[in-house]
């Protein structure tokens, strides 16, 4: 495993190698291992170690990034010489900035309201995790299966990984840690269910709860009916919560805004959701995950994204912000400042957030009281193959998948032949009628995040598949 | 690597291993890419590993690592060895391989003009003047363009002879112009979206593009979109172009086909198929006109999807997938060719790189030119009333592959065999071989492109793979616009 001292010594290799005015050196690997099932067999059990540096070399405005996974003296020169002779070809950038200092890169930046110590995300249990484990808790999913004549595929994976971050002035960031997942399918001969989740420390995982409501699912759903498409209430579980609006984060960026690509051009400040949508972007929040500073090593701040439906700030690399500052958008995007959600550079995307947690609702409901309340509706696990349609109004395209229920008089009544959906997120998220708890949620589409499951009215599908 | 090889198979073998193989891969890639005039990105990366895939107890085991020295060897095949003890524990019957000729080869893309060879300041000093040409439209808000390259040196050997040793290189070059109004993003991209054009070709596809000829028509297309009118929603003729051909039928026939997705092995990620076994040879796909095959090899051209050799050693071949509209092939590997009553692997196992599985693949999946000779303007002509698609913008299908809906940049009203007024957010969709079974006339050689996608989606953990698709334009009837917009 490489470790903070060891990628200290190969960087100083780095700069002992480098005539450039700046250097900085991205750490990155670790060891993972899957075991995927299918048919009730483990058909493909894999694992991986890698470890690698990319370095980027600044000669007055230029700058250029080279990789390499081969960590020996002559490797690291080459790539050393690699990352300088593409960045001395360029015409420099008046906007880009010099590497932050370790004061800058940890300051308590004004109006911020961070001060937090991240959680253990490192746990030597995940970590420790042998192949006959991973196997015997296959075993178990199977079985659980076999109760209900059901067929199983899935997963269960562990890691361990860590990123570190240097540069010629002085940064000298480390983050390490542990990730163990389980997703579990059950697939009946018309029908099927689908559970997944995912934690630092693998003692949150009940691999067979999960396999217990995805057979449910699963024999639940069993000869779906075909009811035509349309506008319904729906109760979204939190997996198709995330993979949806997962697809708007990227636009809180403050380059997408400068770029005038994001959907939130000339929307800074104003409502554009319900009361009750509050969302942060938060790294040290208890059942989050992830490095505590960004790709230029800076801290990483708690940001309020959304604040009862308004959209009340972006998130901003070091370059973006100052160039917001300069632009004519300056008085119309919220409070502007280095929040430490930046990509390493040079990238042109320029930051995102990517840890975030929905506010907790004034009254959640339970999954339960959702469905009672509900006169008629449709109950989806997941969703498959998400799209951006529109990229102003946030149309997104994609289809249901493993457990969707027609649910009349607050019951679920019956299984239903898939849907096509064609969803405004901006409506989506004007018509949340209620939400449960947030939790920490895995899909398949967007990163993972802490968010609640949501009853939502006139959601716009489109059409009927054949399943 | 022999060596390397060595060291791994024969503790394999020595503790219990009925089969093994293994790759090492030396991969370089480089991405150069500008953005409103500046320097989006520019980076340089080198990967270099090994991995070791096993059968012991009837179960597979495979471990990857980047130490390539004897001790990590050894310590990557016993960790790849007591990873299939244990796959054995959850197992319904052991892994049977197609039988296979051992080759000692060597195979190399035809590449005129290394990528490699070109200078940085060359490519910056293209993707300028495009950008420059894109910037210069008035009301275009962002400009993007791109270039990659790609070279990927494999040494396979196996434990039943194999000595095999390629090396690949692939080429991306494009761009996009986008013009953002009050309400509403508009955009447009050459020659592809998604990066542009990618094939298995070195530094003269970028000279083959005409990159900065096309670049003011595209910008100015973007901005004019604006002004354009809605594509109508309704049933309808629509014209496809070769790109957008392409990724439906990537979409709607390559995943459908891929037999670890009909046998089940996708179930929990990338899904099923419709195609269940009992349709092989049995349906009908399209109509008499849609002739589709999966080919891999050299002669049919420089797609992403194309190689001497697939990752488990097999020699790249041609398999007819559709043939005058009946379903023929499907993809295979050693493992699954025995489920379809095949005495050989097809020849389609891939893996992204050094440090993953290899799992069956799209390589070349072409629908084949119509025989009698057909320009688009010619299809145009013989056109009474139909909606002219080009350049994806979004794509989605179902997790058993019936139900898609595309959208691509723009439309083109088609009125007596004329194309008129332009036309925004267009959209199409329906259920896949409906769809195939309207295709009434399909574009002649002279139209024919094979395309790349560079970045089609597998596996757990997810694998990204270059895949090709040959296509012309072609045109269907009786298809359901615009429901994208439906509703919203």
């Amino acid at each position: 495993m490489l470790d903070q001292s060891r990628a200290g010594d190969i960087f100083s290799k780095i700069c002992k190698r480098s005539s450039a005015d700046e250097v900085e050196a991205l750490f990155y690997g670790g060891h993972s291992a899957l075991t995927r099932f299918a048919n009730n067999t483990i058909h493909q059990n894999v694992a991986e170690e890698n470890y690698g540096v990319s370095v980027r070399s600044v000669f007055g405005g230029r700058t250029a990034r080279a990789t390499t996974n081969k960590l020996d003296d002559a490797s690291l020169g080459r790539v050393v010489e690699a990352a300088e002779s593409m960045a001395k070809v360029q015409q420099p950038d008046p906007d880009l900035l010099p590497m932050p200092s370790p004061a800058e890169a940890a300051a308590q930046r004004p109006g911020s309201d961070t001060v937090y110590v991240l959680p253990k995300r490192h746990f030597d249990e995940t970590a420790s995790i042998t192949p006959q484990q991973r196997a015997e808790v296959v075993a178990g999913i199977v079985a659980a299966g076999q109760k209900h004549k059901l067929t199983t595929a899935g997963i269960y994976s562990t890691s361990q990984s860590v990123e570190g971050i240097f540069n010629s002035r002085g940064v000298s960031e480390w983050h390490r840690q542990t990730s163990a997942e389980v997703s579990v399918t059950m697939l009946g001969s018309d029908s099927s269910g689908w559970q997944k989740a995912n934690s630092p420390n693998v003692a949150h995982l009940d691999p067979e709860t999960l396999a217990q409501i995805a057979a449910a699912k699963a024999f639940t759903s069993a000869r779906p009916r075909e009811i035509p498409a349309g506008k319904y209430t729906v109760i979204l579980e939190t997996p198709a919560v995330l993979d949806l609006v997962g697809f708007m984060f990227f636009d809180f960026g403050g380059l997408a805004l400068l770029d005038q690509r994001s959907f939130l051009n000339n929307r800074v400040g104003t409502k554009l959701f319900g009361d009750n949508i509050e969302i942060w972007d938060d790294v040290a929040h208890p059942l989050q995950s992830g490095s505590p500073f960004d790709g230029e090593g800076v801290r990483r701040e708690r940001v309020q994204l959304v604040d009862r439906g308004v959209v009340k700030r972006l998130v901003y690399a070091r370059a973006t912000a100052q160039k917001m500052k300069g632009s004519e958008y300056r008085d119309k995007v919220g409070p502007i400042g280095t929040t430490g959600h930046g990509f390493p550079i040079p990238n042109e995307v320029g930051e995102a957030p990517m840890n975030i947690v929905f506010g907790i609702p004034r009254d959640p409901k339970t999954l339960e009281q959702m469905i009672a309340s509900t006169d008629r509706g449709v109950l989806v696990t997941r969703l498959w193959y998400i799209r951006e349609v529109d990229p102003y109004e946030k149309i997104l395209t994609g289809m249901t998948r493993d457990g969707t229920f027609y649910i009349e008089e607050g019951k679920v009544r019956h299984g239903v032949r898939n849907f096509r959906f064609n969803q405004s997120l901006i409506h989506l998220l004007s018509n949340v009628e209620e939400m449960g708890m947030p939790i920490r949620a895995s899909g398949e589409e967007s990163f993972d995040m802490v968010c609640p499951p949501m009853k939502v009215r006139d959601f716009n599908f489109t059409e009927v598949t054949k399943f | 690597m022999k060596q390397i090889a060595d060291w791994a198979l024969n503790l394999a073998n020595v503790r219990g291993a009925t089969y093994g193989d293994v790759r090492v891969v030396d991969a370089r890639a480089r991405a150069l890419a500008t953005k409103n005039g500046k320097l989006g990105s520019a980076s340089d990366s080198e990967s270099f590993g090994f991995s070791i895939r096993v059968i012991a107890d009837g179960a597979w085991g495979f471990a990857a690592s980047d130490d390539l020295s004897r001790a990590g060897v050894e310590a990557a095949a016993a960790l790849a060895l007591n990873i299939a003890k244990a796959s054995a524990q959850v197992k319904q019957s052991n892994v049977q391989l197609a039988p296979e000729k051992p080759v000692t080869a060597e195979w190399t893309t035809p590449c005129q003009i290394d990528p490699f060879s070109i200078s940085v300041e060359q490519n910056l000093d293209l993707l300028t003047k495009i950008d420059r040409e894109l910037c210069s439209v008035k009301r275009v808000t962002l400009a993007e363009t791109n270039l990659n390259f790609h070279r990927e040196e494999q040494w396979f050997f196996s434990s039943e002879g194999s000595n095999i040793h390629q090396t690949k290189y692939s080429t991306g070059a494009g761009y996009s112009a986008y013009s953002f109004t009050g309400s509403e993003i508009q955009k447009r991209s050459y020659p592809n979206s998604f990066g542009g054009q990618w094939q298995n070709k070195g530094y003269e596809l970028v000279e083959e593009l005409r990159l900065l000829e096309n670049a003011r028509r595209i910008a100015e297309e973007a901005v004019a979109l604006h002004q354009a009118d809605q594509c109508p929603e309704g049933t309808m003729t629509i014209i496809l172009d070769g790109s957008q051909l392409g990724l439906q039928i990537h979409e709607s026939i390559g995943h459908p086909i891929e037999l670890d997705r009909v046998l089940g092995m996708e179930a929990n990620f990338a899904g099923t198929s419709f195609l269940t076994l009992d349709k092989l040879r049995n349906l009908r796909y399209g109509s008499d006109l849609v002739n589709v095959v999966a080919d891999a090899r050299q002669e049919h051209g420089p797609g992403l999807g194309t190689f001497g050799f697939d990752d488990e050693g097999v020699p790249a071949q041609c398999t007819p997938i559709i043939s005058n509209g009946l379903f023929t092939g499907y993809l295979s590997s050693r493992e699954t060719a025995h489920a379809i009553g095949a005495h050989r692997s097809g020849g389609t196992l891939r893996a992204e790189n050094w440090n993953r599985l290899p799992i069956i693949r799209m390589t070349n999946i072409s629908i084949l030119p119509g025989e009698k000779p057909l320009s688009l303007e010619q299809l145009i002509a013989d056109t009474d009333r139909a909606v002219l698609m080009q350049t994806n913008k979004s794509w989605s299908i179902d997790d058993k592959r019936y139900n898609f809906q595309f959208g691509t940049e723009i439309g083109w009203e088609i009125k007596h065999g004329k194309r008129l007024r332009m036309l925004k957010n267009p959209s199409y969709s329906g259920i896949t071989t409906e769809f195939w079974n309207s295709l009434d006339a399909i574009c002649s050689r002279e139209e024919w492109n094979l395309w790349g996608t560079p970045n089609c989606g597998k596996g757990q953990p997810q694998q990204v793979m270059g895949t090709g698709h040959g296509a012309a334009p072609a045109r269907f009837r009786n298809i359901k616009v615009g429901s994208a917009y439906k509703g919203n």
